[in-house]
């Protein structure tokens, strides 16, 4: 049987930073379609994982395949073909503050797909409509938006060029419980509507399981356990239970245990 | 370890880390050079963001005209009264608005304007750019198939490097003025003949060759924030240090490039 080439694997990845391996031969892809939540510790590569994929970072040695095609060292002009293929919701928005709203979710569509400004106002304003974001906040700026609507207008902006693949980097960090769970649905939703793939990274396990159709635990570099949302409570690897465990727990309780 | 060994070690610590200096240094111009390689590179080709580039022109060029004329009315006036009080202990204070003149042009203009704008404009520019690049922005603009360098870094050289030579001209004209002045209100000098003198006496190349060392100032002054700014690293205190850097180097590189132009032009002449 002939098995379908993932659209997006990292091949025998290695990462390296002062010395020490932060992807130590990372093997890991993701089927067309599929979305997957890469979990871990703070500091164990899952933001370089991403940024090694979106060529913000080189890897010293491996493979990065976009639909079978190693995308690693790419010219800058290659690179930026590859990006319109590509959404990104950064940890932060990353919302450009000298713009408005609506000209940061138009960004790609005024700056790189010549798309005249009238008719990039619209789709950003519809794309706008889509995360639930009223056209009232279009002429805002970002610094008057709460942090969870400009995670909203960094989603609208990661998906008005509808991509092929969309990145999440840490998409409910620093959220209340309610606002990240209306942002979890509405990654779900973008990502169903679009029919992309999906790959977040996330060290919230509610998020994790609800986003998620996979998930894989990165730690120290490398994949210790890959399986769905459901096996994850199951799982057998010491890693993920000490991290699933730790997120039933009070911070108040991690330290006690650490110490005990 | 022998003693011996030891007090070689202890010898050769210095040369190690002069040598440590020296590869930093030599790695810094490196970076600056292939820096301002892209830059210009980025600034010379298309694709061009001219809403950007108006923007910067207006920022850097209109918003520096208070400070710029400030500076260059007081350093006229206060080299007025300098020259025409040193220039009396041999009996030539009458050449007082020449020397003015030939000052401002040659070099005060440019220097003065080039210092307020690393002061003003580098330091925004290595804190805006400094700013975008520790929450991501950069990063982000990159995604979003947008090259960094074309839509900061280029209009911010090309704007410093067309609107400093404008600013100069604005101050070689407030800085005689401001000679002229003192001249008059303080020293007794007749208004008619002090500007008379000016004109007659200044050539074609003395404010040819100011505009041409403020072209390079402001390349220079741009390039500094850009450079700073895009290579910040380690947040809040990263974008200060950026800041920091690029105002001091602005500063050393515009006296350093003043010198050389001016022996250039010197040995041209």
């Amino acid at each position: 049987m002939i098995r379908p080439i993932p659209k997006l694997a990292w091949k025998g990845v290695i990462k390296r930073f002062e010395g020490r391996a932060v992807l130590d031969d990372l093997d890991l892809s993701v089927a067309p379609g599929q979305s997957l939540v890469i979990i871990g510790g703070s500091g164990q590569g899952k933001s370089v994982t991403i940024k090694t994929a979106l060529g913000l970072m080189r890897p010293e040695a491996g493979r990065i395949e976009l639909d079978g095609r190693d995308v690693v060292g790419l010219s800058e002009g290659a690179r930026r073909k590859l990006f319109s293929r590509v959404g990104v919701l950064f940890q932060g928005a990353a919302l450009f503050d000298s713009l408005t709203v609506w000209e940061n979710v138009a960004f790609r569509l005024i700056n790189a797909d010549g798309v005249p400004r009238k008719q990039a106002r619209e789709r950003a304003i519809e794309a706008l409509d889509q995360v639930r974001l009223a056209p009232t906040v279009a002429h805002r700026f970002p610094s008057e938006l709460s942090g969870g609507m400009q995670k909203r207008a960094g989603l609208a902006r990661a998906v008005v060029g509808r991509p092929e693949i969309l990145f999440f980097d840490e998409p409910t960090t620093g959220l209340d419980p309610i606002t990240a769970a209306a942002i979890n649905a509405l990654i779900i939703d973008q990502v169903k509507r679009l029919g992309c793939t999906a790959v977040s990274i996330t060290h919230d396990l509610a998020s994790a399981r609800t986003i998620g159709d996979e998930i894989a635990m990165l730690h120290d570099g490398r994949i210790h356990w890959r399986g769905s949302a459901e096996d994850l409570s199951h799982a057998d690897d010491p890693n993920v239970r000490r991290f699933v465990d730790a997120a039933g727990l009070s911070p108040v309780d991690v330290r006690a245990r650490e110490i005990v | 370890m022998t003693a011996t060994q030891a007090a070689r070690a202890v010898a050769a610590r210095p040369i190690r880390s002069l040598g440590r200096s020296t590869l930093a240094v030599v790695r810094t111009v490196g970076a600056v050079g292939v820096f301002a390689v892209r830059g210009v590179a980025a600034a010379l080709t298309p694709r061009w963001f001219p809403n950007q580039l108006r923007r910067q022109l207006v920022t850097i060029g209109f918003f520096s005209l208070p400070v710029v004329g400030l500076t260059a009315v007081f350093t006229g006036a206060a080299l007025a009264l300098n020259i025409f009080t040193g220039g009396g202990r041999f009996n030539a204070e009458q050449v007082m608005p020449q020397i003015v003149a030939l000052g401002i042009t040659r070099e005060l203009g440019p220097v003065l304007a080039a210092l307020m704008l690393a002061g003003r404009v580098s330091a925004a520019i290595a804190a805006e750019i400094g700013a975008m690049r520790a929450t991501e922005q950069i990063d982000a603009m990159r995604t979003l198939s947008t090259d960094p360098f074309r839509y900061l870094v280029a209009p911010r050289l090309l704007a410093a490097t067309i609107m400093l030579p404008l600013l100069t001209v604005v101050a070689d004209l407030i800085g005689v003025a401001g000679g002229w002045l003192v001249a008059v209100r303080v020293l007794g000098f007749n208004p008619i003949v002090y500007i008379r003198n000016t004109a007659a006496f200044l050539q074609a190349w003395d404010v040819g060759s100011g505009l041409i060392k403020a072209a390079v100032f402001g390349f220079i002054v741009a390039l500094m924030g850009c450079y700073h700014g895009y290579n910040a690293s380690g947040g809040a205190r990263g974008v200060g240090r950026a800041t920091t850097h690029a105002v001091v180097s602005s500063a050393i590189l515009i006296f350093a490039s003043d010198y050389l132009l001016t022996t250039v032009f010197t040995h041209a002449s």
